[in-house]
């Protein structure tokens, strides 16, 4: 007579968790991979007007951006209330927008050079007298593709 | 000795928590969005040699004042009514374009006191310097929604798609390169049926 061996009952096998790990670091490299880190942290009020005919601005190496807007509280008593540029991480005065956009030109592939667009970060309230001291500067040095970085939404929203 | 043998392997069960913590970092810092916004191009800053005379009937002039209030054509509107206006104006046809031909696909009211045709028509978009952002952008906006709504219809007519679509699907780094060689002469021949010309003047300095 053949012997058959019974399996021992109610003790499930635990689920081996040995490649948990694998896991978690595939994911953990899918997001390292994936992650932007914010470059420069804002220093202005930035509520982006909304827009909707808008294009993407793809491929972030070749685009420049130029913050504007009223400086936040907690440096208000210091910059006061009045709208101002931010370049990088300070506050940039008009007559330094030239020399940021070809410094940052200047430190891109030398392919991209011709191809780069200067995304305008403006916030909501601001005149257009700045921004066209901006244009006016981006003219100078002949950075002529420009973009209006806006929220997506319907663009009445901007007049309330 | 206290020790012999071989030395004690290092517990690995805490290394999952190590990576979740991690993870969990680059979750919260991700920030997958893509930018979006309106392009421009600016005019450059030397002003052409020789600049073409341009009939007045043929310039759309809109004002932005610094109420945020619109002055089209010198009379006042409001800013929803802004888009058919200048779809208007662009797709009148009324006379002959560039090279004497007249525009055969304008489906506008061929009014001779409106733009000859729609690569004669050019806007003119004037601000104040306390003009606010937010409001010129929404103008901007009407404005290229009025060329897209246009370049839309004909892009339907000829080839059953929109154009604002054949732009986004040209544009898409991911889109392969045989589509885009197909798309680009579609692209060009819209652009040129309606090209965008919308100046941005300098703002008044008063």
């Amino acid at each position: 007579m053949a012997k058959f061996t019974k399996k021992k009952k109610g003790d499930l096998p635990a689920v081996s968790t040995a490649s948990l790990p694998d896991i978690v670091f595939m994911l953990l490299f899918f997001f390292m991979t994936v992650t932007t880190m914010k470059d420069s942290s804002l220093m202005i009020k930035n509520e982006l007007p909304y827009a909707d005919q808008v294009q993407k601005l793809d491929k972030k190496d070749r685009v420049i951006y130029i913050y504007a807007g009223k400086p936040s509280p907690r440096y208000q008593d210091k910059f006061g209330t009045a709208a101002k540029i931010q370049l990088n991480d300070k506050f940039a005065d008009v007559s330094e927008v030239a020399n940021y956009v070809l410094a940052e030109r200047s430190s891109k592939r030398e392919e991209l050079q011709n191809v780069l667009t200067t995304a305008l970060k403006v916030d909501n309230e601001t005149n257009m007298g700045l921004v066209s001291d901006i244009k006016q500067e981006l003219r100078k040095v002949n950075a002529l593709k420009i973009n209006y970085t806006t929220k997506s939404g319907d663009a009445f929203q901007n007049l309330k | 000795m206290a020790r012999r043998g071989a030395p004690p392997e290092v517990n690995a069960g805490s290394m999952a928590d190590i990576a979740f913590l991690l993870l969990i970092f680059f979750l919260v810092t991700t920030t997958i969005e893509t930018d979006a916004g309106l392009d421009r191009k600016l005019p450059p800053i030397e002003p052409p040699e020789n600049p073409p005379i341009i009939k007045q009937k043929n310039i759309f002039t809109v004002v932005v004042n610094k109420n945020n209030q619109l002055l089209v054509e010198d009379s006042p509107m409001e800013l929803k009514d802004l888009r058919e206006a200048a779809k208007e104006f662009l797709d009148n046809g009324g006379g002959t374009g560039e090279k004497g031909e007249t525009c055969d696909y304008c489906q506008g009211p061929r009014n001779p006191e409106s733009s000859d045709h729609p690569n004669k028509a050019i806007i003119s978009l004037q601000n104040d310097r306390l003009t606010e952002y937010g409001t010129y952008i929404a103008v901007q906006n009407e404005l290229v929604a009025a060329y897209n709504e246009l370049r839309n219809r004909e892009a339907q007519r000829l080839f059953g798609e929109d154009f604002t679509s054949m732009d986004a699907r040209y544009l898409d780094p991911k889109t392969p390169d045989g589509v885009k060689d197909d798309l680009k002469p579609k692209i060009e021949r819209i652009q040129k049926m309606y090209p965008q010309k919308l100046s941005e003047a300098e703002p008044k300095s008063n």
